[in-house]
């Protein structure tokens, strides 16, 4: 955690790109580390040595981890006005340039390059105003890899418990290699159909070391954690006993006749940044509860 | 680790096997999306397309590229993307250019194994996203072609230095690591 002196907003969120850019989060790193103490397959072995190093470099050489920058998703809580939509835009034009950042965002239809991962829609931010004194902006950058391997059901209330368990374990079992496994899955279960799949990648946020209070959710990551390691599936699909490094489920109250379940796998390269302003000051990190 | 040299024979690429991890150098072009339509569409309209992809060593990435002062393009990171975005395209891309390695990430379609084994060309599985390790096997881009396309999807060749690590993942007989670990998953 760094504490720094106010910047304007622009600056703290050029910072937080290019922290999220260049150092893998610490939780996601430990994880890392300790999955290649239990690793016995050697071609798996290759793999999460390859990625390591390639994050010991990346944070060296100040370079961006992995060339999918992605789309960064921004999420603001607490107290803000309007105008730091702007800030967030500039920001990403200016990263964009300066880290640099590869260009992804493109027209749907005609499929153009903007240049500056903006265009219509973008920067993609969620607003979550509470009563606080502070304003916290978090990041992540979501590479398509990943995110294409998003899928969200409507299970009827009577596939219960099992449906929804089976549900998460094939998403992550047909995704196979695409995702960059090992990585984190993000579960939503309940809400509506476009709260659900907001609240599972919003799951990825949290930190892999974050103790999920809920008694019946943390039986439920750590089952699935389980099992979607036993498969065999392992990093990058290559085959061995590291195909995750946490689960992370998120709940809210749904419609008597409805199950929504989402799922959005967040790769090996979960990048995230947040900073808190409070008052004059900057609190960085490199997660948040959302 | 196995160093290999392209561009690479019909027999080196029959000598490597399943599961063994090299590393590449020599000529290496990058060709995602974008290049698989252009480069067929060129063919069935008699244009010409850029000589690097003959007998290829084609790399699935859309790199990040910065310039540099004499106008040469400089990698800052260039990781393998999902090369199942490729499989309908690339069984008569391989037959087409004589392609003898893929490097990409993923995997590919039982077709594209089969124009595999036909050609004679291997695919070879980079670590996802290990965009720094690679970028250092890459260095600085020898020409570029069609960078109206934009920079991800631009046909961008490099002479590489132990571009690698890479797994051999599908070998030229069409066998494929994915395919060996899928039918073992242990599914309850
Ligand atoms: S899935 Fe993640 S690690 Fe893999 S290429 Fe995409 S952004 Fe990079």
């Amino acid at each position: 955690m760094v504490i720094k002196l106010l910047e304007p907003t622009v600056e703290v969120v050029e910072n937080l790109l290019r922290v999220a850019n260049t150092k893998l989060p610490a939780d996601i790193g430990w994880a890392m580390e300790a999955a290649a103490g239990w690793e016995r397959n050697p071609t798996a072995q290759s793999q999460l040595g390859a990625i390591m190093e390639n994050v010991r470099k990346a944070e060296h050489l100040g370079k961006p981890m992995c060339q999918d920058t992605g789309i960064p998703i921004f999420y603001v809580r607490g107290k803000f006005d309007s105008s730091i939509a702007d800030d967030i835009a500039e920001a990403v034009r200016n990263s964009t340039k300066n880290i640099p950042m590869r260009p992804n965002t493109v027209d749907p239809i005609i499929r153009t390059n903007f240049g500056n991962n903006l265009g219509n829609g973008m920067p993609c931010i969620h607003f979550i105003p509470t009563k606080d004194d502070f304003t916290e902006i978090s990041v992540m950058l979501k590479g398509a890899g990943s995110e294409n391997m998003t899928r969200l059901k409507m299970l009827n209330p009577a596939d219960g418990m099992k449906g929804v368990m089976d549900f998460i374990f094939e998403s992550v079992i047909d995704a196979g290699g695409r995702p960059c496994p090992p990585g984190i899955v993000g579960v939503g279960i309940g809400g509506t159909a476009d709260e659900c799949t907001a609240m599972a990648k919003r799951a990825l946020m949290e930190p892999l070391d974050y103790e999920e209070p809920d008694e019946e959710i943390r039986q439920m990551e750590e089952d699935l954690f389980v099992r979607i390691n036993s498969s065999g599936l392992g990093p990058m699909g290559l085959g061995g006993d590291t195909t995750v490094l946490g689960v992370k489920i998120r709940k809210a109250a749904c419609h008597t006749a409805s199950l929504p379940v989402a799922v959005n796998i967040g790769c090996w390269a979960t990048r995230r940044a947040c900073a808190k302003i409070m008052g004059d000051k900057v609190e960085y990190s490199q997660g948040a509860v959302l | 680790m196995k160093y290999i040299e392209a561009p690479l024979s019909e027999k080196d690429v029959r000598a490597l096997k399943l599961g063994e991890i090299v590393a590449v150098t020599g000529p290496v072009c990058t060709g995602r999306d974008e290049v698989h339509i252009r480069a067929l569409e060129y063919v069935d309209e008699g244009k010409e397309v850029p000589g690097c992809l003959n007998g290829a060593v084609l790399y699935h990435c859309g790199p990040i590229m910065k310039q540099i002062e004499n106008g040469k393009w400089m990698v800052v990171a260039a990781g393998p993307t999902t090369s199942a975005r490729m499989n309908k395209l690339e069984p008569r891309f391989i037959k087409e250019f004589g392609i003898r390695a893929i490097i990409g990430k993923g995997g590919m379609s039982k077709e594209v194994c089969n124009a595999m084994k036909e050609v004679g060309c291997v695919y070879l599985a980079a670590t996802g996203g290990a965009a720094v390790t690679y970028a250092e096997g890459l260095s600085v881009a020898s020409n570029v072609d069609w960078l109206d396309l934009g920079m991800p999807e631009a046909l961008w060749q490099f002479n590489t230095n132990k571009l690698g690590p890479l797994v051999v993942a599908i070998d030229a007989e069409g066998n494929s690591l994915y395919e060996q670990v899928r039918a073992n998953l242990k599914l309850d």
